[in-house]
């Protein structure tokens, strides 16, 4: 049998671009799962999460001849899905509350919360993961974060995407996305230390440094 | 470098910042100061484990529905109808 290679993403695009449909369904499929996961955890309803997949992988279709390639198929559909997020998001809000974008006190560097319990894990992150009864307590960490810092977190830890890309698509200054990612990044690691941390190890900050 | 310095700069870091000034000052301090050490360790297995968890399952019944709708905005946005698979 000569041996057939499978195409790239890229292939799979450009084909997809000239009108194939089943190279299309095949990004479709791969794409799906972070779109879903995504627009469910920034909104935490499946309704408006499918909603949100529905309209996302539309404009896709529809602007897929016009796509230029200046930054990968899965940057740019994330990125049109976080669009139809906050959309949602704001509509939810109305007008009452301050806008994501908007900027408080607590963009800024001052007054970092200082970690409090300080301990190494007692598994590492791969074996927690596989556990699926962790599963919630993991989620709810995530939800009881504040949308501003939550979504900035989805973007760039766990969608990869730049600090540039995420503040792209929030429509934020990059020095903001990195105050807000440090911030969620400190209140994910106190709640997930404070159930997978190991007490008997914990340790006392040192500030004698100089 | 203060472990107040190390917390600002702790992103840098955490996302492997090239060797650079800071990163040998962050060094030296990690050097002798557990506390910050077990601090980016336990970020970076944050990061890892929300990167790596399990992916939401999307309900059959709604997948269904968007294969359907894709396929006729495709047909609108393409004029053709949709290629299938080769037999």
């Amino acid at each position: 049998m000569p041996h057939v290679e499978e195409p790239t993403d890229v292939d799979l695009l450009h084909r997809a671009k000239a009108g194939d449909f089943e190279s299309f369904e095949r990004l479709v499929s791969q794409l799906q799962p972070r779109v879903y996961g995504l627009a469910f955890r920034i909104l935490h309803q499946s309704q408006d999460a499918e909603d949100v997949t529905q309209q996302t992988f539309l404009a896709l279709v529809e602007h897929l001849p016009g796509f230029r390639e200046e930054s990968s198929l899965a940057t740019w559909v994330l990125r049109i899905a976080t669009n139809f997020c906050l959309k949602i998001l704001r509509k939810r809000r109305g007008s009452k509350t301050i806008a994501l974008s908007e900027l408080g006190p607590e963009d800024s560097y001052s007054n970092l919360p200082h970690p409090q319990f300080i301990s190494a894990w007692t598994r590492t992150a791969e074996e927690i993961a596989q556990q699926s009864e962790l599963r919630s307590e993991i989620e709810h960490a995530m939800q009881e974060l504040d949308e501003k810092y939550r979504l900035v977190f989805l973007l760039r830890d766990v969608e990869g995407l730049s600090v540039r890309e995420t503040a792209e698509a929030m429509e934020l200054t990059e020095s903001t996305v990195k105050v807000r990612l440090l911030r969620a990044r400190l209140a994910l690691r106190e709640r997930l230390t404070s159930k997978f941390g190991d007490p008997e190890q914990a340790l006392v900050p040192d500030h004698r440094h100089t | 470098m203060t472990c107040e310095e190390l917390l600002k700069a702790l992103n840098e870091y955490v996302d492997g910042a090239e060797l650079s000034e800071l990163c040998d000052e962050f060094s030296q301090h990690l050097a002798d100061c557990d506390p910050c050490q077990v601090v980016i360790d336990n970020i970076r297995q944050t990061i890892s484990l929300y990167r790596h968890g399990q992916p939401y399952e999307m309900p059959k019944a709604f997948q269904d529905r968007l294969q359907d709708s894709l396929k006729s905005r495709w047909r609108e946005t393409f004029g053709q109808p949709p290629t299938t698979s080769q037999p």
